[in-house]
């Protein structure tokens, strides 16, 4: 298929792998942490790791929207659906995300609420629009990538008069996650956990730009080169990041130029910045609460907020003692660390986020990468 | 003394009526329903002696019973409609033993309100499905539900078949060194109804496989009467099937991506739609499992019927306790290929 085969071409794959081979120092290892879900996903489903020598590592980050939702967000969702008799949308991914008790929108669903599979936010209105009797909840997740078109809804909604829908905002920011990561003790202080450089995200820089990478790379030394999520961006990234590190350097690199600006979309930013504002925090599963990384509906579009237009609790929400999903998102811990990955935590049964979405590590590891475990021997991390 | 008189009976009006409760409710309607329509179309001796079952001779060996309901939303797709796939699907169900499909049952369930010209429509593709297949649809049996209570329509098929001599094709005789072969393309079947269900429209529009397999499997039979394993990956798909039969017969399975061969207009939709064709469901396609000496007699054997042109050799089993299936995947690099963890598309057959 054009413009995708191109990218995926296993030739190429063998002149890149050589070339890294080449550039990457035997004397030294390279940590590089994958911001994106699309990239681990990527890295997984076409075998990257099988390209790279034994001294790059990549370490999976948190950037998978269903994973960082906390417990207590899933919970607010079923009681949405199940206590305020509404028509609950959302996408596909989140029904099986278990919240407390092992309760999911999937079991809710079962046990007779009425939740809906959409594959987007306007469907959610044409819903509305259909049952003018109910009122319809759009669950809204994601990064800055699914933000524009929740906007658009919001601002059709409003010039359409709809007085039956609303949105359960659960946006959040990626910039943020990053400084996050990189401020915490287990980076800064401690040194246990190395990250020598990012991937940095495709889509959500498609909207935002490269730009706000650039704070990171001069701040916290660590170079950045933006990626596409086809397996071909993925190695010529990483080529990239060892050359910067060899060389020193901490810069932000543009590798998806075909989509990626400096500036963005500035249309899409406009878009977002009429109907959303900043939350003063929070809180992400496994980063715990995070100042100014997530957005709420604007005042002006508050009849569509479903926060105010139902009562939403703060519930903490109950996850699982074992799962280590926190962890895992941090970039401090990987799937096979965890004790229940592969045995009670299955993509049938998942006990965490991370194992639900085809986008989060456990996942990946699981069905695309079991197959390594008795095969690597694991160099211990630096 | 008087002549009793010949009750009129007035035909069904199939293109204006709608099925109605007494469809369902064993007085004249059922009656009529079950003469106008299902007799006239499935017209065989068996069905027209109007018993509560069929009777015909049992031959001598082993025979071979399915079962199967379906479900499909919507019930017509470019390709074909429930009623052919009720057909085909249990054809190729009772195939899959290697056996020859000879009779079918056919329950109903339909929906007060549905368009009794649908009915007719359907029920018009079952026939000529069968008739194709050469098996006889010889027993069946009608019920109506409320309205709000079903979906329209519901059919379920039982099929039988009989098991030709020395033939011995089971998912459990899978053995180190097998090849692997699909018979044409994957995922054609799970993006024609995808496409249908979300009003996605393609350049070219992407018909469903639907189709009965029981000639290419006497073909295969022919050409190598020891041919391990065979079975149709529908549900699931291609990645549903190597992972049961791995498991079943206890080995791993190395498939090379490069070889699996899919359309490329399904290529596209499944990036569109952000599937991957190894768990879409196939409706006319089946997967062999044989000795590496068979398997070009069974290639050429698939390649030589309608159905099996774009026939390939697509990996090996191996010996793994894991059963896993990997893959090489087109790029280079290796991956399991999972079973499918939920449901990539409810309601596909």
């Amino acid at each position: 298929m054009k413009f995708v085969d191109e990218f995926r071409d296993r030739e190429l794959a063998q002149n890149l792998a050589t070339a890294i081979a080449a550039a990457a120092r035997p004397d030294r290892d390279y940590y590089i942490m994958e911001f994106c879900g699309g990239h681990t996903h990527a890295i997984f489903r076409y075998g990257v790791q099988d390209f790279l020598p034994a001294n790059v590592h990549l370490v999976h980050g948190p950037g998978c929207p269903v994973c960082v939702l906390p417990v207590g967000r899933i919970d607010n969702a079923v009681e949405l659906a199940c206590d305020n008799d509404v028509i609950l949308c959302t996408y596909g991914d989140l029904l099986r995300v278990p919240g407390s008790n092992g309760m999911s929108l999937l079991r809710a669903k079962a046990e007779g609420a009425d939740v809906r599979m959409v594959y987007s936010c306007l469907d959610a209105l044409t819903i509305a629009a259909e049952n003018p009797k109910r009122e319809v909840v759009f669950f809204a997740i994601g990064f800055e990538t699914t933000t524009p078109p929740t906007a658009v809804a919001l601002k059709s909604a409003k010039a359409q008069g709809f007085t039956n829908f609303s949105v359960f905002c659960n946006h959040v920011l990626t910039p943020a996650a990053i400084t996050n990561i990189l401020e915490s003790p287990e980076v800064r202080n401690l040194g246990t956990v190395a990250l020598d450089g990012f991937i940095g995200p495709a889509h959500v820089s498609a909207v935002i730009g490269s730009q706000p990478f650039e704070f990171f790379a001069e701040e916290y030394q660590r170079p950045v080169v933006i990626a596409g999520f086809e397996p071909l961006d993925v190695m010529q990234s990483v080529l990239m990041l060892i050359r910067q590190m060899n060389d020193g350097r901490a810069e932000v690199e543009n590798e998806y130029t075909r989509v990626v600006t400096r500036e963005g979309n500035v249309k899409a930013q406009a878009l977002v910045a009429e109907v959303f504002e900043l939350r003063a925090a929070f809180e992400w599963r496994g980063l715990g609460l995070v100042p100014y990384s997530a957005l709420r509906i604007k005042e002006e579009f508050a009849e569509f907020d479903a926060e105010k237009r139902f009562s939403v609790s703060s519930s903490v929400g109950k996850e699982n003692k074992a799962c280590e999903c926190g962890a895992i998102l941090r970039g401090v811990k990987k799937p096979t660390d965890c004790k229940i990955f592969g045995t009670v935590c299955t993509p049938e049964s998942p006990m965490g986020s991370c194992m639900v979405s085809s986008e989060g590590a456990c996942a990946a590891y699981y069905t695309f990468g079991r197959f390594r475990e008795e095969e690597r021997q694991e160099t211990p991390r630096k | 003394m008087t002549q009793a008189r010949k009750p009129y009976v007035r035909p069904i009006d199939f293109e204006n009526r709608r099925v109605d409760l007494t469809h369902g409710s064993g007085g004249r309607a059922m009656a009529q329903l079950i003469e106008e329509l299902f007799e006239k179309e499935f017209d065989n001796s068996l069905l027209s002696q109007r018993n509560d079952q069929a009777v015909f001779e049992v031959l001598a060996g082993r025979m071979a019973m399915t079962t199967d309901g379906f479900v499909i939303s919507p019930h017509f797709f470019p390709g074909g409609n429930i009623g052919s796939l009720a057909v085909h699907g249990t054809v190729n169900d009772v195939a899959m033993a290697g056996a020859k499909p000879l009779y079918l049952s056919v329950g109903m369930i339909l929906e007060e309100g549905y368009p009794l010209a649908d009915l007719k429509k359907i029920v018009q593709s079952m026939a000529a499905a069968a008739r194709e297949a050469g098996v006889m649809i010889v027993t069946g049996d009608t019920k109506v539900v409320e309205k709000g209570s079903g979906d329209g329509i519901f059919i379920t098929t039982t099929g039988v078949g009989v098991v030709p001599e020395g033939v011995e094709v089971s998912a459990d005789r899978a053995m180190p060194g097998d090849k692997v072969l699909v018979s044409g393309s994957m995922g054609d079947h799970g993006v024609a109804i995808m496409s249908k269900r979300e009003n996605l429209t393609f350049e070219t529009e992407i018909e469903s496989d639907c189709a009965s397999l029981n000639g290419m499997v006497e073909k295969i039979i022919a050409a190598a009467p020891g041919v391990h394993v065979l079975r149709d990956p529908t549900r699931g798909g291609l990645a549903a099937v190597l992972n049961e039969i791995a498991l079943q017969s206890g080995v791993g399975v190395k498939v090379r991506e490069a070889d699996v061969p899919v359309r490329q207009e399904v290529h596209g939709a499944c990036e569109l739609l952000g599937l991957d064709p190894m768990y879409v469901a196939n409706e006319g396609k089946l997967v062999a499992f044989c000795a590496a000496e068979d398997a070009d007699n069974i290639l050429a054997a698939m390649q030589a019927d309608p159905l099996g042109r774009n026939a390939a050799i697509i990996g090996e089993v191996i010996e793994d306790s894991r059963n896993f299936v990997q893959m090489e995947t087109a790029f280079g690099g290796m991956r399991i290929v999972d079973w499918l963890a939920g449901e990539q598309l409810p309601r596909i057959c």
